[in-house]
Parts: structure tokens; sequence; C-alpha cells
């Protein structure tokens, strides 16, 4: 392939990963901007996503669109309370102490994980995409008639990963509709401002944070329902997420939402291109390289502003 | 000799001066007190003289040296004492090793002798019969009394003591007082105080700082005298007694 | 008797047992215990920071597979003798963890935590991506041949034990000198109180940062002997599991005590063990080990001892 349709095929790709990269993200981002605490388990409520979506699909087994639709309602949901009750049960107890929480959700991930091996297995499996048409996309060339349209082989994109895209951006624009224009919203957004202050008019931060907590997870969970028919279901993918979503919500501002949404689209879009074109272990070394590089010369993150 | 000197010290947050241009000289061996209303900057100007807070400009010179430059660690090692306003002592260590690591810093001295000042300081202020006990367990007036135990150990040139009384019962701030004047070769003191009975008590020496800038300066007859302080200032508490 | 005489009679205590013990196990557990022997060094190196100096790293195994890979590089492609070697992946870790401390120390607390995680992260990918001197996610075997030192070989099962237990009783009575020292009480300082202990004089960057170097070196130290007394150099030791283990021991064993390290190594190694008969996935006993002791015991087996029993336990 030319580089022309290479570039616009890895841009695809990318979008597809930024995507599903901004929900995941967005789950972290909510959890530390209201409750200042940093979710090491974000992956594995990941890897539940996935794996539930793929339980609940092949339980199903009729045609794989209702499989589907039942997973993207009932898996983030399931995970989202696992992840309320684990706060309550454990995070509520440490009172949100930073470094305690760290650890704490550090054992949360080995255990989420590997009850994932021991009941799931070691196999990855996959899950069928309710519609996967193929889209064959033109590119132009120069020709002595002026410009011409023509379709490379291999530059084509699913409807099914078009979707994805889609739903990402339905979904964010949901999450903020909520976050500002609800009374749930403005609930958060006070916790955030002063969790004393909220206290004391009455707001029950205990109550808010679990819910804060499984929104974060479900986040995370709905992504994996969405990329699980592209990617396969395995008790160990909640590593790279997990990872890729600091990056992005240290490279976007700790806890800003809007910075969050731009990281996730820089970083979606360039591991996807970088890792077309050079190898996919440079991108990732490279990616955490930065983001130390960002936590140590400019912690507000790069888009975030410059704390007074 | 001034032991400490400020030149147009200022402090800015964020376009908000909490403390400007202020000249400021100190005498060696004498005790100076701090006075001003709240806000009027008096807690940021000793962090800038201590390097807590860097100055957004001017000079902090201590016995002629400039040390504007110096980072904290670096103006303390030089003999300055300081002693927060909100209690900061090892809680989780008891009071003997509290004093200790003050006394430390000085390292010529061995660890007996280390020891015996320490022993010396803690009978001073009355805490020898509590050195095992952890410092976060003591009362807050006992808390109080370590801080300023940390600082004497050190045996500094210059002791600056933020708020010592705040929150003391009467009893324990006479004991205070007795402390200060009871001491012997006794250090430079510049105190930030708001209990004008211990700043009579205990200062030959005083500076009102209103609205981040020195009102007036002078021994306390002449600050008591001073039209513009007495309107700012020593009026209103006057009428507040009355 | 002072509580260092306490002290120095139980550190020599637990090296005496230590060595009798060789004569009694079986060689099953006589060759975990020099394993654990090992570890035991790197998880008082993360002690160091994370317990005295109350600095929490999530990226250590940044400087134990420094060390060990500085090891088994120069004994593999370097053709260097075992002892040279060791000295190499000392002085490897001593290069990161300079590095490493100069930058990660501009930041603190959970920044400071990612910032190690990321570095680790770097360094694991790195060995990854040098994957045709490093073999990779396979790793690579160091041969008997080479890992003789002053004419010992290191890959005889006796031969071994001693070693791990000179490296080990060296660690830790160095390390029980070093935390009753003023550089030791000072570290604590910082701990406790870091802008008091700054307002005392203390400088206390430079007291974080030569911890970290401190921590670094110990750490390394133990991946240099871990692959010169195991024989086998691998990308796992590089992974973020290897930066958990050690805080997780630490805090089983106790953080900010001499003996906690070595207890906690011991109590995981052999729950892991046991839990191997029941379930393939050991790391689910350790995340439940790491859950349940930071909701109610955050103090660790030989701090828990210290704080209701033995209060002069060092």
């Amino acid at each position: 392939m030319e580089f022309g349709p290479h570039l616009l095929l890895a841009s695809l790709e990318g979008a597809v990963s930024a995507a599903v990269l901004a929900l995941t993200a967005m789950g972290l981002s909510i959890v530390f901007g209201v409750m200042r605490i940093v979710n090491v388990a974000h992956g594995e409520f990941f890897m539940l996503g996935a794996v539930l979506a793929w339980w609940i699909a092949s339980m199903i087994g009729a045609h794989p669109a209702v499989g589907f639709v039942v997973a993207i309602v009932i898996a983030p949901l399931a995970v989202g309370v696992i992840a309320a009750v684990a706060d309550k049960v454990i995070l509520q107890r440490i009172g949100y102490d930073p470094e305690r929480t760290i650890v704490a959700t550090i054992g949360l991930l080995y255990i989420l994980q590997q009850a994932a091996l021991m009941t799931f297995g070691p196999d990855a499996r996959p899950v069928t995409p309710p519609f996967n048409q193929r889209i064959d996309l033109p590119w132009f060339e120069f020709t002595k008639n002026g410009l011409g349209l023509f379709w490379p082989w291999g530059l084509s994109i699913t409807s099914y990963k078009l979707f994805v895209v889609l739903a990402a951006i339905l979904i964010l624009t949901g999450v903020w509709l909520l976050m500002t224009r609800t009374r749930f919203g403005l609930i958060m957004r006070a916790t955030q401002q002063d969790r004393e202050m909220s206290q004391a008019f009455g707001v029950p931060v205990d109550n808010v944070f679990a819910y804060v907590f499984g929104l974060g997870a479900a986040l995370a969970a709905i992504g994996a329902v969405l990329v699980v028919p592209v990617q396969q279901a395995h008790y160990l993918m909640g590593h790279d997420p997990l990872l890729l979503s600091f990056i992005v919500v240290i490279i976007g501002g700790l806890g800003s939402l809007p910075g969050t949404v731009i990281a996730a689209v820089l970083i979606g879009m360039s591991d996807g291109i970088i890792s077309v074109f050079f190898s996919p272990t440079l991108a990732k070394i490279v990616a955490t390289m930065a983001v130390a590089m960002v936590l140590v010369f400019r912690p507000q993150g790069l888009v975030g502003k410059a704390a007074s | 000799m001034n032991i400490l000197e400020t030149r147009a010290l200022t402090k800015s947050f964020g376009g908000i001066k909490a403390n400007t241009n202020i000249d400021f000289a100190l005498e060696q061996g004498r005790t100076m007190a701090l006075i001003g209303p709240n806000g009027a900057g008096k807690s940021t100007f000793v962090g800038m003289l201590s390097g807590r807070i860097p100055a957004t400009s001017g000079q902090v010179f201590f016995k002629g040296k400039d040390i504007s430059h110096l980072p904290a660690h670096r103006r303390i090692a030089l003999g300055i004492a300081y002693t927060f306003q909100i209690t900061s002592v090892f809680s989780n260590l008891d009071v003997r090793e509290n004093v200790a690591l003050a006394a430390r810093r000085d390292r010529t001295k061995s660890e007996d002798e280390v020891a015996e000042r320490v022993a010396g300081v803690l009978a001073r202020v009355g805490l020898s019969d509590r050195m095992e006990q952890l410092a976060g367990g003591l009362s807050y007036g006992h808390q109080r009394v370590l801080e300023i135990a940390m600082g004497l150990v050190q045996e500094p040139e210059l002791l600056i003591l933020d708020e010592p009384t705040q929150g003391l019962a009467e009893s324990e701030v006479t004991e205070f007082v007795d402390l200060i004047n009871g001491l012997q070769g006794r250090p430079t003191i510049l105190l930030i105080e708001h209990n004008m009975d211990v700043v009579m008590r205990t200062a030959e020496m005083i500076t009102v700082l209103n609205f981040g800038e020195i009102l007036a300066s002078g021994t306390p007859q002449e600050v008591h005298d001073n039209a513009a302080v007495q309107a700012a200032y020593l009026g209103t508490t006057t009428n507040a007694e009355s | 008797m002072t509580r260092e005489q306490k002290s120095l009679w139980l550190h020599a205590a637990v090296v005496l047992v230590l060595g009798a013990l060789y004569f009694v196990l079986p060689e099953y557990h006589a060759g975990n215990l020099a394993r654990i022997m090992v570890l035991a060094v790197y998880a008082m190196g993360y002690n160091l920071l994370f317990g005295y100096t109350g600095l929490l790293s999530l990226g250590h195994a940044m400087f134990f597979a420094a060390g060990m890979y500085g090891f088994g590089l120069a004994v593999n492609h370097g053709g260097l003798p075992a002892g040279a070697a060791v000295l190499i992946g000392i002085a490897a870790t001593l290069v990161v963890s300079v590095v490493v401390g100069f930058l990660a120390l501009r930041t603190r607390d959970v920044a400071f935590m990612i910032v190690m995680l990321m570095f680790a992260q770097t360094g694991y990918l790195i060995i990854l991506y040098f994957g045709e001197f490093t073999r990779g996610d396979e790793g690579f075997v160091v041969q008997q041949a080479q890992r003789g030192l002053f004419g010992f070989d290191l890959s005889a099962q006796g031969i071994r034990y001693w070693a791990a237990l000179i490296l080990f009783s060296a660690c830790l009575l160095g390390i029980a000198k070093g935390v009753n020292s003023r550089f030791g009480k000072a570290l604590v300082a910082v701990r406790e109180n870091e802008e008091r202990a700054r307002m005392l004089g203390y400088d206390t960057h430079r007291l974080k940062f030569l911890a970290v170097v401190l921590s670094g070196v110990l750490s390394g130290a133990a991946g240099a002997a871990y692959g010169l007394l195991f024989g086998y150099i691998g990308s796992t030791f590089a992974t973020v599991q290897y930066s958990i283990f050690p805080l997780l021991w630490v805090l089983l064993g106790g953080a900010g005590t001499t003996l906690g390290p070595f207890v906690g190594v011991l109590f995981m190694f052999y729950l892991i063990d046991l839990s191997s008969f029941l379930t393939d996935a050991y790391m689910f006993i350790a995340g439940i080990a790491l859950l349940l002791l930071t909701m109610f015991a955050p103090k660790g087996i030989v701090g828990q001892i210290r704080a209701s029993r033995v209060p002069w336990l060092p």
C-alpha cells in the first residue's frame, strides 16, 4: 500500500483505540478528580467488562446482536456494582488515604485478575460483533484527467468499528451532560471542590464516592464491551488500558475532563499510527517515558493550567 | 551590630502583595516582638527570613551575609532556629528523639554531647519526666514547649518564635515568659506574638506590621506612643479592653 | 543491656540460626531459604526507602533488573568473570538510581509513585526492545562455568546457601547499624515530618536522594546476586509484579523494622509455595494479602510485635 492510504488506515484504527481509551481514561479521571485517589485496579474493571461480555454473549447464544445489546447493558452495570461494593468494603475503611488506596487497589487488581484466570481460564476468547460489514474506502490520485478516486486493496474499515467511535462519542457526551447538567453532577462537583463542606451541607459523601467509583469502573467496562468484538477477551488484557489511561490522565492534567478527552485522542491516535509504522514496543517506551517526564517537569499536565 | 537585616523584602501571591518593601533590622542580642493584626503578613515575613517561603524580591542579610538565595536548611545551619506557628513535632517519635534530632544538626557534637544537651534543655523547659513519651501523646501545651525546646537545643544565634503562646493556658504563658527571660547567654529572639502582655514582658524592641508594611519600630514605649500605631492597632486593643 | 546491644545480639542470633539451619533443613527447604535470603536483601533495600524514609516506590524492579541484567549481560556478552560482572551490575544500578532519583524526587506522594512506576515500565520495555541481547521474554541462562567466584562454584547448592547467607548477613548487620546512625535517624525524621526536618536544618532533598541511591544499589546487588546464584536472567524480574513484591514483603513483615523484610519474604514465599497445590493463581493470594494488610495490619508482623510486646525491637 502507498503511504497515504496506509496513514489513513492507521488513523482509522487509531480512532477506534482512541475512542475506547477515552472512555476508559474518563473513568479513571472522574475517580481521581472527585475522590482524589488513584485506582490501580482500573484496568481490571476493563478486563471484567470484556470477560462478562463474552460470558453473557455466549450464554444467550441467539443472534450476536442480541447478546451484544444485553452485554453492553448488563456488563457495565455489574462491574459498576462490584466497584461500588469494593469502595464501600475496602476504600471507605481505609479512609481514602492516597498511599494505602494505591496498595489496596493493587491487591484488588491481582484478586480480580487471578479470579478471572481461575474461572474464565487463560485463553483469549472472541465475541462476535453484532454487525460487521466491510466498508471499502477510496483514495485519490492525480491522473492526467485530474483528480481521480480509486479503491486500494486493503483500505477498508468495518461498520462495527465506526459504530465504536460513534458510541464512544455519544457516551462521553452523556457523561459530560451528567456532570454539568444534573443534580448528581452538581453533587459530584461540590464534593470535588470541598469534601468537608459538602458533608456539612448534607451531601452523603460516602455514597457519592461509591457511585463515582462505580461510574468510573462502568465506563472502563463499556469501553471493554465495545472493543471485545475487535480484540478478544483475556484475563491479562487490563494491563495496557491501565497504563494508557494513566498516560492519558496525566498528560491531560489530573482530573481535567476535557484534557482527558484531548489526550486520549492524541495518545490513541499516535499510539495507533506509531505502532503501524514503528515497533509497538518503541511506541510504548516513548509514551511511558513521556508520562514520567510530564509528571516530573509539568505536573499540571500538558493541557492543564499551571497552579499558582 | 545587626544580626538580621532585610532590604525591600517583598512577597506577592498571584499579584496580591503580602509583604511590600520591608526594610527591617534586628540588633544582636535583642528580643524583638513582631506584632500586627491578623493578615498583616507577619508569618509571611518570618517565612521569608527562614527560607520556608521564597521571597518575590528583596534581600535578607544574616550577620552581614546575603542569605537571600540560600535554601531553608542552609539558613538554619547558619544559626537560625525556627518554631512553627502550628505545632509541628515528630509525633511518632519520643520527646528525647525530637529534641535530639534538633541537636544533631550540629555535626561536630558527638552523640554523648547531644544526649547531654538534650537532657539539659528538657530540664530547663520542664519536660525531663516525659522524655520517653511519644511527642504525639503530649498535651497541646507540652507540645508547644517541646517546639521551643527543639529551637533552644540548637543554641541558635537567632531564634524565631512564631506565636509560641497561641492556645496556651494562662499559667503556661507565664512559664513561657519566665523561660524566655531566664535564658542564659540569650540568643537574639524574634517573636511573633498576639498577646500584648507577653510582648511587654519579654520584648525590648517592637516592630509593627500592618497591611504588609512596617508601620512603626522602636522600644515598647516609643511604639506605644506612636500615633499611627495607636490609630491602627493599639488603640483598638485599648478600647476593647476598657 | 542497652537497646543497641540488644539489637546486636538479636541480629547475630538470627544470622547464627540461619547458619545452623543449613545443617538441619532438608535440601528442598535449604534451597528455598537461599532464595529467600537473596530476596530479603532486595526487600531490605526497598525497606530503606519505604520503611525508613517514607517514600513509596512502585518501580523498584528496575533496580533489581538493572543489577541482574548488568551482571548477566557482562558475563554473557562481555565475557567477564563473575566477580567483575557483579560489580558491573551494581554500577549499572548506581547509574540508574542516580538518574531516577534526580528526576523522580522532583515530584512527591502519588506523583512520585507513578513516576517510579513509569520509569520501571520503560526499563522493562527497553529490555524487551533489545531482545537481541536480552532474549526478551525468554531470558537467558548463565552457564555453570561462568558462576565461579574466588574459586567457589556458586551453582552448587551448599556454597550457594553460604554465599546467600554472607550477603544477607552483611546487609542485615549493615542496615541495623545504619538505621541507628545519625543518617538513619535523619531518614526517619524525613519520614515522620519532612517539613519539620527541613526547618531543623536537614537537607531533606539530599537525604531522600541518598536513600533512593542506597536503596537502589542494595536492590541491584540483590538482583546481581540472584542472577549469579540461580543462573537465570529474565524480563519477568523487571515487570510491575516484581516492583509490587518488595512492597508486599515489607508491608507483611513490618515497614521500618530491620527484620521485617526477611520475615515478610519468608512468610510470602511459603504462603505461595503451600498454596500452589490449591491453585496456579498464586498472585491471588498475594492480592488478598496486600488488601488485608493495608486494611487491618498496616504495621506488619514485626511492627505489630514491636507495638504490642517488645518496644526495643529494632
